[in-house]
This record gives structure tokens, C-alpha cells and sequence, in this order.
């Protein structure tokens, strides 16, 4: 427990200091007292990790420090309610793979759609979930996508998705296609397969379909929702494995989430339109 | 020997104190050599390999077959050529310099979309390859080919053989003895970019691999993928230490003394 043992020495030598200087000036200021008694990575400060490209809408103009986007806006809002003014939020970057590599890491907590997963559990911690997603089909005009109004009638299509995914588990699972999916490095690749008419469909979080269909995929729109597959798609906050942190931020979620300051923020970033059929 | 068995005994011993006896191993063994989640992922990733296999296996008859088209193209003689030499050698340059990876979403997303057609991962992975490939093995074929001393060409010429001939019968079985440790190499080398198909979004070792990966945020199918991948090197790895043995052995025989 290096890290500890790092605290403790940091506490004395404060601790020694702000002796010092009380014997000193023989005056009562105080010396500063943290804004939390968090054990965070930086004391007085509180290191968010996302993406290292973050996307709308869940980082807007890939600048989290903004706070707009949903997943700025919920980072913001779990950091409030720890005690942390906005400015005492640090952004760091990581890819999505690198957080859960094994060794020290550089962040309090890490917010990038992380599924929470019991497999994922034995590597981090995780809060509880600030967001439940669907999953979403989504198919350019003229492909043999268009008129599926069911399952079925998507088994026989040739489907995309970002691998490891829940998109391509939900594939496997909810669709159980006939035809063997094409896995991608990203979503950006299967968009990429999509538009050169190497498959008929992707699958996308719901958020993302909406940005996507209404964005970045010209002529393409969403065939239906998907019923969930496997575990249910809760996204929760990434911290260390034994995180100290873990039960306050988990608190502070569900904080939000009773206040009705979580709705909220999902209605702002994530409540785009309506009539999306819901695939049976 | 026994100097040798002392230093391996005594490299053992470092390599437990500085590696495997520290706090982090463990974690490590665990993300990176857990044998039930290697045992559980075998049979998908092997799966996959196949699909690596196949590719591997078009990709050597194809950048063979151009790597020397290419390679005869930039070493044809005589001015009539000069259009043909500057292709062949501006292609070399430009695929030489492209990074591979850039070279496989180029061929993947941008052939099917001026195709208009859709056209299977695997015939897109041969073709990146053979792009890439074709112009690294024709580059060590023309310096094969130019090692071959002139007095072999002009003696081959006298005796009236004809430039296809010349090429057939007396400088290409000498270029071959030269050319064959490098080509190895750019085999072996190229053994391995074929794990970068996975790009094309067939599932292929890689891929199957981090399916593993992502489900159970563990790295061991990795390591199962790359265990795989040596394998198939090690047998093409041992044949051009055994082949390259033999032609030193042949070429220089009667001159040690």
C-alpha cells in the first residue's frame, strides 16, 4: 500500500507544518482544510477519466471540462454532490481497454459507457448505474434492413457492431442470427462497413443511434429497438479495483438519482425524439 | 557447460527476484495467464486462426506472383522500358511507406464502396496484403536478381540464350540462393500483419480473442492468439536457419581452412 503509506507521510509533514506554523505566527488561522476528506488521487482535487476521443452527446465537442454532454454533465453533478467545485474537476484521458489493465491507475473515476458486469467486477469497481440503455438497429435507405418490423426478419441479414461490445452480445442473444456477425475495432469502423455496403445493419446504443441516424450516417435511420440481451445494459462509473472512493461516489449516484437531478440530465442530452418501434 | 549451466541457474534466479516474486505478479498471472479462461477461449480463437490460415495461405501465391512481375518490371533492361521501371519503382516506394494498417482501411472501406458490390473479408485482407507485401518481397527479389554477378548474364547472352532465357535458366536459380533468408523474413513478418484483418470486421484470432477479452475484461485470450501466431512462426523460423545453413555451408565449401 504505497499509496497509503504516500497519504500518511503527506499528512504528517501537513500536520508538522501547520505546527510549525501556528508556533510561528502564534495565530488561530486554521490551515485550509481539503474540500472533502476524499482519498482522491490528487488531494483537494477531483481526476475524472473519459475517452480519448469523447463523443456526443456525451461529451460535446470532445471537451468534458464544458460540462456539456451527458456524461460531463453526471461527472459534474457526482463531483457536487462528493463536495468539489467545478474547478477542482481534473479531466484525464484513457482508452476504453487501458482502464481496466491491471496496475495503478491515474483517475478517482472514469466515465465512458461502461457496462457494469459481474466479469468486469473481479477487475474494478463500480458505482451504481447512472444510466440504463437500449440497443438500437440502425440500416442506410434501400438496404435489405428497410421493412424489417421484427426479428425474424432480421436473422437473415448481415449485421454489424463494435466487438466486445453489448451491441454485438445483443446481436448474438437478442437476434440470434443466422449469419455471422461482423465484428469492428469501433463503432466508427462498422459505420465505415455500413456506408460501403459491407453489411446491412449495425447495432448502436440507443444515444448513439439517435446521433448517428440524425448526424453522421447520411440517409440511414433506426429500424427498431432491441428487447435487452444478457445482462442489462446499466452504465456505471469506473473506479480502481478497492477504490476507497467507491461507496461515495455510489452514494452521491444515488443521490442524483432520487432528487430527480439524474432524469434530468438524461432528458437534457439523451431525450431525443420519439416512435422508435421496439423489435420483437 | 558447466559455465553454462551456472549463468542459466543464476538468470532463473534474477528473473524469479525482479519478476515473479514481486506484489504486482500476481495481478499480472491473473489478467494475462489465467489457464481456464485460455482453456475456455481455445476453440473460438482457433476458429478464428483458420480464417488467418486461409488468408495467409492466398496471400503467399498472390504477393509471390506479383512481388516478381513487379520485380522483373524494375529490372528489364534497355530505354523502350523507362515508363515501366519508374511504376514499378514508385509503387515500391509508395507501399513500402504506407503503414499496412492504413493500406487495410483504405482497400476495406474504399474497394466495396467504388465496387458497389459487397465482397467477403477475406478477398479484401489477400488483396491488402498483396499491396503490401508484393512491394517489400519484390524489393528483396530485384536485389536478388542484382547480386548476380553481369559476366553470368553476358555469358548466358553469348552463348545466345535469349533475356528470357538468361533470366529463367542462370539468374534466377542464383538469385534465389541469395534472396531466400530475406524472403523468409518478410514471410514470417507477414504472418503476423495478417492478425490485423480483424480491421475488416471478420472474426478472425485477434478478434475472437478480444470478444474474450471483452467479456471477461481479462487478457489471457490475447496471449492464446499470440501463442497461436508463434507457433505458425516457429516452424518457417527453424527452416531458414536450416536453409540458410546449408547454402553458407554449400557456397563456401573448400574455402575454410
Amino acid at each position: 500500500m504505497p499509496k497509503n503509506l504516500l497519504l500518511k507521510r503527506a499528512a504528517a509533514v501537513l500536520a508538522a507544518a501547520s505546527v510549525a506554523v501556528g508556533l510561528a505566527a502564534c495565530s488561530s488561522t486554521p490551515a485550509p482544510a481539503p474540500s472533502s476528506g476524499l482519498a482522491t488521487v490528487t488531494p483537494g482535487k477531483l481526476t475524472v477519466a473519459t475517452g480519448d476521443i469523447a463523443y456526443f452527446p456525451y461529451v460535446i465537442d470532445d471537451d468534458p471540462s464544458s460540462g456539456e454532454g451527458f456524461e460531463a454533465a453526471v461527472a459534474y453533478a457526482v463531483a457536487g454532490e462528493l463536495g468539489f467545485a467545478p474547478e477542482d474537476v481534473e479531466w484525464v484521458r484513457t482508452s476504453f481497454d487501458a482502464a481496466i489493465a491491471p496496475g495503478p491507475k491515474a483517475f478517482d473515476f472514469n466515465i465512458q459507457q461502461y457496462t457494469i458486469t459481474d466479469e468486469r467486477k473481479q477487475a474494478v469497481d463500480f458505482s451504481s448505474p447512472y444510466y440504463q440503455a437500449s440497443q438500437a438497429v440502425v440500416a442506410i435507405a434501400g438496404s435489405a434492413a428497410e421493412g424489417a418490423a421484427s426479428i425474424a426478419d432480421l436473422k437473415d441479414l448481415l449485421l454489424g457492431a463494435m466487438a466486445g461490445s453489448t451491441s454485438a452480445t445483443t446481436i448474438e442473444e437478442a437476434i440470434v442470427p443466422n449469419v455471422a456477425p461482423q465484428l469492428y475495432n469501433s463503432n466508427e469502423d462498422a459505420v465505415a462497413a455500413l456506408q460501403a455496403g459491407q453489411i446491412d445493419a449495425i447495432v448502436l446504443d440507443l444515444p448513439t443511434a439517435y446521433y448517428a441516424t440524425g448526424v453522421y450516417i447520411e440517409d440511414s435511420f433506426i429500424v427498431g429497438e432491441l428487447p435487452a440481451a444478457g445482462v442489462p445494459d446499466e452504465w456505471g462509473l469506473l473506479l480502481p479495483k478497492d477504490s476507497p472512493l467507491t461507496a461515495s461516489v455510489t452514494a452521491a449516484v444515488d443521490a442524483l438519482r432520487a432528487s430527480g437531478a439524474l432524469q434530468e440530465i438524461t432528458d437534457e442530452w439523451l431525450g431525443a425524439g420519439q416512435g422508435v418501434p421496439l423489435l420483437k | 557447460m558447466l559455465v553454462a549451466i551456472g549463468s542459466t541457474l543464476a538468470f532463473a534466479a534474477i528473473v524469479w527476484i525482479t519478476v515473479v516474486n514481486t506484489p504486482g505478479w500476481s495481478d499480472v498471472q491473473r489478467a494475462f495467464f489465467a489457464p481456464e479462461i485460455a482453456w475456455a477461449a481455445l476453440p473460438k480463437i482457433w476458429d478464428g486462426f483458420l480464417l488467418n490460415l486461409q488468408v495467409m495461405g492466398l496471400s503467399v501465391i498472390t504477393v509471390g506472383a506479383c512481388a516478381l512481375l513487379i520485380a522483373a518490371a524494375r529490372t528489364l533492361r534497355g530505354p523502350v522500358f523507362f515508363p515501366l521501371r519508374v511504376l514499378a519503382a514508385a509503387y515500391t516506394d509508395l507501399f513500402r511507406g504506407i503503414p499496412f494498417i492504413i493500406v487495410l482501411y483504405v482497400v476495406g472501406f474504399g474497394i466495396p464502396t467504388v465496387a458497389g458490390v459487397r465482397i467477403p473479408p477475406i478477398v479484401l485482407g489477400v488483396i491488402a496484403v498483396t499491396l503490401t507485401y508484393s512491394a517489400y518481397v519484390s524489393e528483396v527479389m530485384r536485389a536478388g536478381i542484382e547480386a548476380v554477378h553481369p559476366s553470368q548474364r553476358l555469358a548466358a547472352r553469348a552463348l545466345g540464350l535469349r533475356h528470357g532465357q538468361t533470366m529463367r535458366r542462370v539468374v534466377l536459380p542464383q538469385a534465389l540462393r541469395k534472396m531466400t533468408p530475406p524472403l523468409m523474413n518478410d514471410f514470417i513478418s507477414m504472418q503476423k500483419d495478417v492478425g490485423l484483418i480483424s480491421i475488416l470486421g471478420a472474426v478472425d484470432a485477434v478478434r475472437a480473442a478480444q470478444i474474450w477479452q471483452g467479456q471477461t475484461y481479462n487478457f489471457t485470450p490475447y496471449v492464446v492468439a499470440g501463442l497461436l501466431f508463434v507457433l505458425l512462426a516457429i516452424p518457417t523460423i527453424r527452416l531458414t536457419d536450416w536453409y540458410t545453413a546449408r547454402l553458407r555451408s554449400r557456397e563456401q565449401s573448400g574455402s575454410i581452412l
